[in-house]
């Protein structure tokens, strides 16, 4: 029987990690991209629109990521559709993070006065411009803090993905004890992994809360 | 011809109606107070005429634009009359000058270097040119509250519409503001103005409408409506028996 070294165990899972950052910024910056657009459309959009928008938030937050995992990746395959692991992951964790986004930057955007709408408003702006020039630069301060905070769940989300069989960190680690029969090791390196990735996102949420607070004079 | 006409406009808020009719007209250079109680609906009407609030009946035409709520018709409304509020409603993400510069640029395309020009001798109308790299939470309440006038004068409208300007004002800081107000209604300015200073509509303004339960209770010269009030309500609001 072959002899695994920590050495060994260590680098499978770190080379495995590199797929767990990689689905984590996908995830994030996709997310985002697409959670901006349903806020756009929650906020202003025609009311059968913003009932749309709040109607997929709800859908995305009220349902278990994992069952959004299996939809994405057994679903289509039932109409004749082959997915492969990677790409059902990173869809269904992208429209995930957009849910939980668009509501944390609603909530942020919601936080900024009524008379800021009004008075730009009354100067004459649309609505698009309101929040171009007036609304998201002051919502944006607001938001940085929750929206660092969240990339933790992302990341932590990630994990999930191995069940459909995305070879990442969690999957690897299950991969290698299977192999070493050495689940403490592999498992606690896999959780010290995973808070290396962590820790520092929230650290810097923290720092970033108390140091957008000081420039914040006003409340 | 009237500036603004404002003919048997009606609001409701749910099953609350707040304004039951109103009719108004104002000629250019008119100075018109709004006098009246909370509740009366007197800033529901000021938020009317500037398209903040809808209206359920009736219609309101500035300078020739019908208020219709959509953003062409909006838009074009709001480019004819500025808005003044309580709350002054500075942007505090910009400087003094930012706040007068940025309607310019985003709304009319107005190249930053004229805008700044335009924003320099705003600010320097309202006695506030030394403040033009200051930060609204820098500012005093007055102070704030001139740049907000400055603001709004910037988009040159035909008409001035201030909501209770100097309600959140502390009393040695009305007066810097009053004094702004006064002097554009001395050059010409249409003001309509929502207000509780009384002494200030008696002195300025051409015209005062008492507004009673979302009627137009009394409406005349500031003379005759302070001197010899006619009905009971105002008699009562003035503190007159």
């Amino acid at each position: 029987m072959t002899e695994f070294s920590f050495w060994d165990i260590l680098r499978n899972l770190l080379l495995a990690a590199r797929w767990t950052v990689v689905l984590s910024l996908v995830s994030f910056i996709g997310g985002g991209i697409v959670g901006a657009a349903l806020l756009f459309l929650r906020i202003g959009g025609r009311r059968g629109i913003q009932l749309l928008s709040r109607g997929y938030i709800q859908l995305f937050q009220g349902t278990p990521l994992l069952m959004q995992l299996f939809l994405a990746f057994f679903g289509l395959g039932l109409f004749g559709i082959d997915v492969p692991a990677w790409l059902a992951a990173c869809v269904a964790l992208v429209l995930w993070t957009a849910a939980f986004l668009a509501e944390i930057w609603r909530g942020c955007v919601e936080s900024i006065a009524k008379g800021q709408w009004e008075a730009s408003a009354s100067l004459g702006m649309g609505y698009l411009q309101q929040m171009r020039y007036v609304i998201l630069p002051q919502a944006l301060k607001v938001a940085v803090p929750p929206t660092v905070g969240f990339s933790v769940q992302v990341v932590k989300g990630t994990a999930l993905t191995s069940i459909i069989g995305f070879v990442e960190l969690s999957k690897a680690g299950s991969i290698v004890t299977n192999a070493t029969f050495q689940p403490f090791t592999v498992y606690g390196l896999v959780a010290l992994i995973y808070f290396a990735l962590c820790w520092p996102l929230s650290k810097s949420s923290q720092l970033l809360e108390r140091k957008l607070n000081v420039a914040h004079r006003n409340h | 011809m009237s500036l603004i006409a404002i003919t048997e406009v009606k609001k409701r808020f749910g099953d609350n109606e707040v304004l039951k009719g109103i009719s108004i007209d104002i000629a250019p250079g008119e100075v018109v107070a709004i006098i009246g109680r909370s509740g009366s609906g007197k800033s529901t009407l000021l938020r009317c005429i500037n398209g903040l609030e809808t209206i359920d009946e009736g219609s309101i035409v500035v300078a020739g634009a019908q208020f219709l709520p959509d953003e062409v018709h909006l838009k074009a409304l709001r480019l004819k009359v500025g808005m003044i509020f309580q709350q002054f409603n500075l942007f505090p993400h910009l400087t003094a000058g930012g706040n007068v510069m940025l309607s310019q640029m985003v709304v009319k395309k107005v190249p930053k270097k004229d805008a700044e020009a335009v924003a320099r001798k705003m600010l320097d109308r309202v006695g506030l040119a030394h403040k033009f790299d200051a930060l609204p939470d820098e500012l005093s309440g007055g102070q704030q509250q001139r740049v907000a006038i400055a603001r709004a004068l910037a988009m040159q409208p035909m008409a001035l519409l201030c909501d209770e300007i100097t309600s959140a004002l502390d009393p040695e800081l009305v007066a810097e503001v009053l004094a702004v107000v006064k002097e554009l209604a001395a050059e010409g300015m249409t003001l309509v103005m929502v207000t509780h200073e009384m002494r200030f509509a008696r002195d300025v303004c051409s015209r005062v409408v008492f507004m009673h339960q979302g009627r137009v209770h009394e409406i005349g010269a500031p003379e005759d409506v302070f001197a010899n009030p006619r009905t009971p309500e105002l008699r009562q609001f003035l503190g007159v028996q």
